[in-house]
This record gives structure tokens, C-alpha cells and sequence, in this order.
């Protein structure tokens, strides 16, 4: 039974970290109806920033501050002069934007790679390794304070994008791009802020995670692949199915690397993903409807 | 006759090349563009002429070259039995899949080819009894010189292309781009989308598996990495695809030529020029150029494929007409 617990609890705090890594991805591909495939890569390079900062003695926690308005202004930038041109070409397939993220995310590992060589980094601080007990679960101190703040993040999302102006366009512009600009929705201006917010969000995802995890160039890929998988388990463009798609990899992660070797961690993954694909292919979002 | 020329004096040309080019590096350079011919013709008809883009070709790739190795290494029979039967283990994997996997559209499918590749390189891995798992599979060569095997690629190449032109232009092409236009309006007019969407996608699994399986012969070596792997395969067949031009006939053919050289160029440091120069002129300036060139190689080769989506999003072939008109105000200028 402790196992079981233990592994419940540690499944559920990974989780927390995917659904704020999920977010910004379903926001993207809700909004533009393309794939990012660059999004982990933003995050790698989110993580190096911490790392810089924490070289400065900067903690990773406040550096969270400096590194999302930085990824912010890098996701707005991406998207306006790299992506919104590739719109308004005349091509046959739609998804020129998807290998345009692609050399995005090779650009980005490989400066990074090239500054900070292949090694692996590690962010060293007083709480990485430290647990609490209740009763005869563990927790880390670090995932549970990054699983404190993901979470209201993504509650913070939530409201922004059900209450606010900015959110209600964003969500206008998901659900039909051409209706929103008839109702004058300026969606050009939509398709940058969804991209800086969604880069900002991944970005404070890899400073909660760089605490506890080594660091390295070519980090982005797997995570990228973490992330697809959570925005389909959850359903395009919605928060609270980042949030259920997030724990319920994170939970069947942990699970099947207790219960069935860690060499199956992956494909427990991909298994659910397929199965959503095929079973509920609107993702979570078609129980919970937001 | 007269539209068919070019492409028979070039593939003269092709066949000629052996005779003149002794060096087994730049032979080694052409059948990897004759490979990536096949992989992104493959990729170009399910992707351009069908529009559904595929992210998992590795996973037909795989496939081939696995067929080849497995067959060697459990029956003992010689791995060129792979290329014989390497496209027909692609597509018993591609049907089954496509036909569950047809029934999701455009980002959804894209997703689903990835997961497919992704479940078949964890399944290689850890199924180590059955194929060596990372270890790989290590064959011996069958040849020594490479010249066999640029024959064969050779062949497959001008195979899958005449294949793939015969295709376009059959009824079954049309049905494709009718797909690749307007799904609904295909299928209220009669085409059974799913049927038609099965038969493109067995064409390009069989041709990339085929591909796979000459990696195994000529490579001699796979481990689930190499011939699994997104990067190195899945999304460099995109790129042959989208730099060539997508839903045309030889445009992933320019675009396999281009990326394997532009590749090369960066990884070899533009072929040691700045190397030979700082040697020549004394400069250390310019072997530091050199160095540094050839350290961020990937750097390079990534920056490219940006500024080549950006300025030609329908590729060489496909903007063609773009490229000649700009060359040509370029020309009455000067």
C-alpha cells in the first residue's frame, strides 16, 4: 500500500509540471492549429537561463521572474516574423509552419549547445534533495513547491483566458479564426500574444524543473513529445484537459515504472495516447467541455 | 518523348557517374541522395499529393532495415532478401495502422505517425531476445567497393520516381489531390477517401521500407536509434520534402539533392575551404573561421532550413517560376 501511495504521490507532483507544459502547448495548437515542434526546446533554453542566473546566485524560483518575460518576448518574436509570414504564403500544404519549428527548435539547441557544450549541468540549491514526510510518503521539497506554483499558474490561466477580454479572444480565435476577425478580433495580434504566452508558460515550467533535473542541449526533444501527448490526452486549446492529460501521464508514468520496469515508462505513455486518439479523440475536453 | 528526355539523360548521366568518380567519399555522399530520393518521393505522395502529412516515416524506414537485419541475423539467409520483402513488412504495419488512424484528420494524424514510430522504438529496444535491443544488428558487408551498391540505389531511385509519376497520373493520383483539396467534398462525389487514403499510404511504407532495408545492406549496422530515430529520419523526409517542393514530381528529388550537400557542406566545413585558405594565406583568423564553422555545422543547417521555409515556402521546384523571375530582374539590373 505505501508503494502504491508513494508512487500515486509522485506520479500526481510530475504531473503538476506536465499540465504547465502542456498549457502552452494546447494554447498553440488550439489557436493556430499547428504543431510546436520547438516547444521543448523552449523550455531546454528557459532551463539554461535559470542556469546562468543561479551561477549569478540567483535563485530558481526568481529566476522564473527574468526567464518568462524572456521567453515571452522570444515566443512573440518567433511568431511574428518567423511564423505569421508563412500564413499568408500560398502553398499547398498548410503546415509549412510545423518544419519551420523544427529548424526553430535545431537553431535553438544547437546556440545553446554551442555556448554551453554538450555536458550536463546541474542547478545545485539547499532544497534539491531535500523530503518531507507525512506518514510514510516522501515528497520533495522541490516538486512540491514546483507543483504549488504549476498549479496556480494553470488556475491562473484558466481565469485569464474564461474571464478577460485578451482570454476571450484567444478562446474566439480557437474555436473559429475567421468569425473572430468578423467579429474584430485583430487575430494576427492573438496568434503573437498565444505564442509569448505559451512560451512563457513552458519557460516556467523548465525553471520549476531545473532544480531537480540535470540539464543539457537536447532535453527539448522528449519533452516536446511529453507535451503532444498531454494537449491530445486533454483536447485542443483547453486548460483543464492540460491539466488532467498532465497528471494522468504523469501518474501512468510513475505507475508503470513501479509496476512494470522503468523500461516501459515511454510506452505506457504512448500507449494511453493512442488509445485517447482512438477512444475519445476530442482528448478530456469532450467530458469536461472547457 | 520529348518531356521524357531530360530526366533519361540525367539518369545516364547518374549512371555514368561511377566511371568518372573514383572517390568513395562523394560516392558515399550520392547514395545517400539516391536513398533520400526514395524516402522523400515516398514522403511527397503521401504528404503532397494526398495531404496527409506523415511525421512517422521512420517507422516504415525501421521497418525495412529491420526485416533486413532480422532476417540475417535469425535465418541466416543474406540481407539483400531484406530489399525484397522490407516494403511488404512496411506496409503490413502501415495498413493496420492506417486503418484505424485515417479516421483522424490533418494535426490529429500527424500526431498519430509520430506515436507509431515511437511505440516501434521502444518496442525495438526493449524486445532485446528478438532484436538486440540497443545493441543493434552488425552485419558484414557484401561488397567492398561501393559501386554495387550506388547501382542499386541507383535503380531504386529512378524506380520510385517512375512509380511515383505513373501514380500522379493515374486515376488513383487525381482521387489523392482530390483528398488532399477538399476531403468532404471527395467523398460526397464518390471517392472512398479511406480506400484511396490506405493505397497512398501502403505506396510511400513500401518505398521507405525499401529504402531501410538498402540502409541495412549498406550500412551494415542499425540499432534502434539510428533507423527509428524523429530527427535523423521522420523530419530530415520533411524537409527533402518541403525544400524540394511538395506535390511535385521531382521536386523531392532537388530538395534530397540540396539537403544531403548543404549537410555535408556545413558538417565538412564547406568541403575544408576556409581550412585550405587560412593554410594557404597564414591567416589564423580564417582557421578559426574554419573551426568554429565546423563545430556549429548543425547550427548552419538549421538556420538554412528557416530561411528556405521563409523565402520559398513551396519549395525549389514548386517556386521555380518565383526564382527564375527574381534572378532575371536581378539580371536587367545589372
Amino acid at each position: 500500500m505505501d508503494v502504491f501511495l508513494q508512487t500515486l504521490v509522485a506520479g500526481i507532483l510530475k504531473g503538476g509540471l506536465y499540465a504547465l507544459i502542456g498549457i502552452g502547448m494546447t494554447l498553440i495548437m488550439g489557436v493556430m492549429g499547428i504543431i510546436n515542434l520547438a516547444h521543448g526546446q523552449l523550455m531546454m533554453l528557459a532551463m539554461y537561463v535559470t542556469f546562468v542566473l543561479s551561477t549569478m546566485g540567483v535563485d530558481p524560483y526568481f529566476a522564473l521572474l527574468i526567464a518568462m518575460p524572456l521567453l515571452f518576448l522570444l515566443g512573440v518574436a518567433i511568431q511574428k516574423f518567423l511564423l505569421n509570414p508563412l500564413i499568408k504564403a500560398d502553398t499547398i500544404l498548410p503546415e509549412n509552419q510545423v518544419p519551420m519549428t523544427v529548424g526553430i527548435g535545431m537553431v535553438l539547441t544547437e546556440i545553446v549547445r554551442f555556448i554551453f557544450s554538450s555536458d550536463y549541468k546541474y542547478i545545485t540549491t539547499t532544497y534539491s534533495n531535500q523530503t518531507f514526510y507525512f506518514g510514510n510518503i516522501s515528497f520533495s521539497s522541490a516538486l512540491t513547491i514546483a507543483f504549488v506554483i504549476a498549479i496556480t499558474f494553470t488556475v491562473a490561466m484558466f481565469f485569464f483566458l474564461i474571464k478577460t477580454d485578451l482570454g476571450r479572444s484567444i478562446r474566439a480565435t480557437a474555436q473559429d479564426k475567421d468569425a473572430a476577425t468578423l467579429m474584430g478580433v485583430n487575430t494576427g495580434r492573438i496568434t503573437v500574444i498565444t505564442f509569448g504566452l505559451g512560451s512563457g508558460l513552458v519557460a516556467a515550467a523548465g525553471c520549476l524543473l531545473a532544480p531537480v533535473y540535470y540539464i543539457f542541449p537536447d532535453l527539448g526533444g522528449p519533452f516536446t513529445a511529453k507535451a503532444f501527448i498531454i494537449t491530445i490526452l486533454g483536447g485542443l486549446g483547453s486548460t483543464v484537459g492540460a491539466i488532467f492529460g498532465g497528471v494522468t501521464l504523469g501518474l501512468a508514468e510513475s505507475m508503470g515504472a513501479t509496476y512494470f520496469g522503468m523500461e516501459y515508462e515511454d510506452i505506457i505513455g504512448l500507449t494511453i495516447f493512442v488509445l485517447v486518439l482512438l477512444f475519445l479523440p476530442g482528448g478530456f475536453k469532450r467530458l469536461t467541455k472547457i | 518523348m520529348k518531356k521524357s528526355l531530360p530526366p533519361l539523360v540525367f539518369v545516364a548521366l547518374l549512371a555514368g557517374l561511377p566511371l568518372i568518380m573514383k572517390d568513395n567519399y562523394y560516392l558515399h555522399l550520392m547514395i545517400l541522395f539516391l536513398m533520400w530520393v526514395v524516402i522523400g518521393s515516398a514522403w511527397n505522395l503521401i504528404a503532397g499529393y494526398t495531404g496527409q502529412v506523415s511525421f512517422g516515416d521512420a517507422a516504415f524506414f525501421g521497418c525495412g532495415a529491420y526485416t533486413a537485419g532480422l532476417l540475417a541475423t535469425h535465418l541466416g539467409v543474406s540481407t539483400w532478401w531484406g530489399l525484397a520483402l522490407g516494403g511488404f513488412t512496411a506496409i503490413a504495419v502501415g495498413l493496420p495502422f492506417g486503418w484505424i488512424c485515417f479516421r483522424m484528420r490533418g494535426a490529429y494524424f500527424a500526431l498519430a505517425t509520430l506515436a507509431l514510430n515511437e511505440v516501434l522504438r521502444h518496442g525495438a529496444t526493449i524486445a532485446e531476445d528478438f532484436t538486440g535491443g540497443m545493441v543493434g544488428i552488425l552485419i558484414m558487408p557484401s561488397f567492398m567497393s561501393k559501386i554495387p551498391y550506388y547501382y542499386i540505389a541507383l535503380a531504386l531511385a529512378v524506380a520510385s520516381l517512375a512509380s511515383l509519376q505513373w501514380v500522379v497520373r493515374s486515376k488513383p493520383g487525381y482521387y489523392f489531390v482530390s483528398i488532399r483539396e477538399d476531403q468532404d467534398a471527395a467523398e460526397s462525389l464518390g471517392v472512398n477517401t479511406h480506400l484511396y487514403k490506405m493505397l497512398s499510404l501502403a505506396y510511400a511504407a513500401f518505398w521507405t521500407g525499401m529504402a531501410g532495408a538498402l540502409y541495412m545492406n549498406y550500412m551494415g549496422f542499425i540499432d534502434p536509434n539510428v533507423v527509428f530515430s524523429l530527427h535523423d529520419i521522420s523530419i530530415m523526409a520533411i524537409l527533402v520534402g518541403i525544400v524540394g517542393g511538395v506535390g511535385t514530381v521531382y521536386g523531392p528529388a532537388v530538395g534530397a539533392f540540396v539537403m544531403v550537400a548543404v549537410q555535408e557542406l556545413f558538417r565538412s566545413g564547406f568541403f575544408g575551404l576556409f581550412k585550405w585558405l587560412g593554410a594557404v594565406s597564414g591567416s589564423a583568423s580564417l582557421v578559426k573561421v574554419a573551426e568554429v564553422l565546423t563545430q556549429a555545422h548543425v547550427l548552419g543547417f538549421g538556420i538554412l532550413v528557416v530561411v528556405v521555409i521563409l523565402v520559398l515556402p513551396n519549395g525549389i521546384v514548386g517556386d521555380w517560376p518565383k526564382i527564375r523571375k527574381r534572378v532575371f530582374r536581378l539580371d536587367a539590373g545589372a
